[in-house]
């Protein structure tokens, strides 16, 4: 179990306990928190469960993969902590983590 | 019905139906929020089926759009395991099968469509199959167990996964396709060819330009495939992935104007202002494309639940979306994205050999539809430049060494 922060675009924060072996994306999308559309369900497939990892996270959520990393170079708005949050798997390791939405997935 | 407040009711809880009341409530509907659904289950993703829920990589929680406590939570009321058998749109209300009544202000038909049988003899023997819902799935995969044989009728993308996953599961597998090439439909002869070849190399066999003409069967349950030529292909299982007509009879009988699917507009609204209709039920527009299609994708559903939640809450509609979707066989990952409908050329970028290729139909320099094979950049690229209909270079699209970033500039 890990507590989650997603900050959406707007500025509007949800703390949701996510249970480990979710995804980020998981967390969200099964709470209805808006700014994470999966359209996919997690398959990294689409490209629309993008986030911006808090820095103070960057190390622990790891890197993508090269597939992730070739779908994110042509999301909008990329950042160097930017992240499919389908491809980031909770662990306690990630109690507190801190993601935030860019102003659109699509 | 008397003065209670009328809110939406949709018909049918699927991945559309179960999106379109979610997103309503994150738009900040307040109004009374009714889902139906044929099924027992609440709305679940169905792509996993035949796919790694297959396998056995993924149970029904991690299926399942929302925990179900999260319905409660936001006042979605759900009514499962009940058909809408009318709707009376001078009343706006619809009747279920318990001869309940409901009245509504909007309403979404979100009915989906069903998998299309094969009306010929042994059609009904146990182990003849199709999958389309949890309960279906439930059927096919405890078919599929080592030595076993499935027989797996149309290979399109539902046939093409199901057997892959079949030898995931150490079952057999036989493809036997009506037409000369496997995903004639839906994909070009590159793709076929490419799938066909790797199945093979995974020990599917293909049966193509064959007629079924009867199942076989044995104390009630089937065991082969009448083929026109004669043979019999030994089988303990039969899947029929011929196709999904659309669950659209309660929208003509209500007298909406129907196509293949019910006809709406660019904010899925039906010909009746108070009646939507989304997913895979749906006869839509394709802007990119002038032209109407019936799309059956998850990506659509979700386009659509947007567009009707963002009409009903007065909420601008997003820009439309290129359409696009996916499939998993093996450790493929396959991706398409727009259609090919007035492409004159295509275009192969890498080699189909090493699995990691895309090909692009083109309209002169303008790329109309991408398919990509492990292909994430192509894909992603080629989507963007879909909608943006911009000329690209030709032959540096062609050339690996170019990097999609660079063609795209």
């Amino acid at each position: 179990m890990a507590k989650i922060t997603y900050i959406e675009f707007g500025g509007a924060e949800h703390v949701i306990d996510v249970k480990s072996g979710l995804s980020v994306m998981e967390g969200a999308v099964k709470n209805n928190i808006p700014g994470i559309d999966a359209d996919c369900g997690g398959a990294c497939a689409c490209a629309t469960c993008h986030v911006y990892v808090d820095t103070a996270w960057t190390e622990k959520t790891g890197k993508p993969s090269a597939m992730e990393e070739s779908m994110l170079d042509f999301a909008e708005n990329v950042e160097p902590n930017s992240r499919l949050s389908c491809q980031i798997k909770v662990t306690d390791q990630l109690d507190g983590l801190v993601v935030r939405m860019p102003e659109s997935q699509h | 019905m008397g003065d209670e407040i009328r809110g939406v009711v949709i018909v049918g809880a699927g991945h559309a139906g179960g999106t379109a009341a979610a997103m309503l409530r994150q738009y900040g509907y307040t109004s009374p929020i009714t889902l139906i659904g044929e099924e027992p289950i609440a709305p679940y993703q169905r792509p996993p089926l035949s796919k790694a829920w297959l396998k056995g990589e993924a149970d029904a929680a991690t299926l399942a759009l929302k925990p179900d406590d999260f319905y409660v939570d936001v006042g979605i009321e759900m009514i499962l395991g009940t058909r809408v058998t009318g709707m009376d749109r001078t009343m706006k209300s619809v009747t279920l099968a318990d001869g309940r009544r409901l009245g509504y202000e909007f309403l979404i038909l979100a009915m989906g469509a069903r998998a299309r049988t094969l009306p010929i003899p042994g059609a009904d023997l146990d182990g003849v199959l199709s999958l389309r819902s949890a309960a279906d799935a439930e059927m096919l995969k405890a078919a599929l167990r080592p030595g076993k044989r499935l027989a797996v009728i149309g290979g399109g993308y539902i046939g093409l996964e199901a057997a892959a996953s079949a030898r995931a599961l150490g079952a057999d597998a036989v493809v036997i396709e009506r037409e000369p090439r496997i995903l004639a439909r839906v994909a070009c002869e590159v793709l076929s060819d490419f799938f066909t070849r790797y199945h093979q190399a995974r020990g599917v066999a293909f049966e193509v330009s064959a007629m079924v003409e009867s199942f076989a069967g044995e104390d009630g349950h089937v065991t082969g495939v009448r083929l026109g030529d004669g043979r019999t292909i030994a089988c303990d299982a039969a899947l029929i992935g011929v196709g999904a007509p659309p669950n659209d009879e309660l929208a003509r009988e209500s007298g909406l104007h129907c196509e293949n699917g019910v006809v709406v507009d660019d904010h899925a609204r039906t010909s009746d202002p108070a009646v939507f209709a989304i997913g895979d039920v749906a006869w839509r527009p394709m802007p990119r494309y002038e032209r109407m299609f019936r799309l059956e994708s998850v990506a659509n559903a979700l386009e659509q639940a947007r567009q009707a939640a963002a009409a009903i809450t007065g909420r601008p509609v997003a820009p439309h979306e290129i359409t696009w979707n996916w499939s998993d066989q093996y450790d493929l990952k396959y991706q398409f994205a727009g259609m090919p409908f007035d492409a004159d050329d295509i275009i192969v970028r890498g080699d189909p050999a090493n699995a990691r290729f895309a090909v692009f139909h083109l309209k002169g320099d303008v790329i109309e539809a991408v398919e990509a094979v492990n292909a994430p950049a192509e894909f992603m690229a080629g989507r963007q430049l879909i909608g943006q209909r911009r000329p690209i270079s030709r032959v540096r699209l062609a050339d690996m060494t170019v990097s999609m970033k660079e063609v795209a500039a």
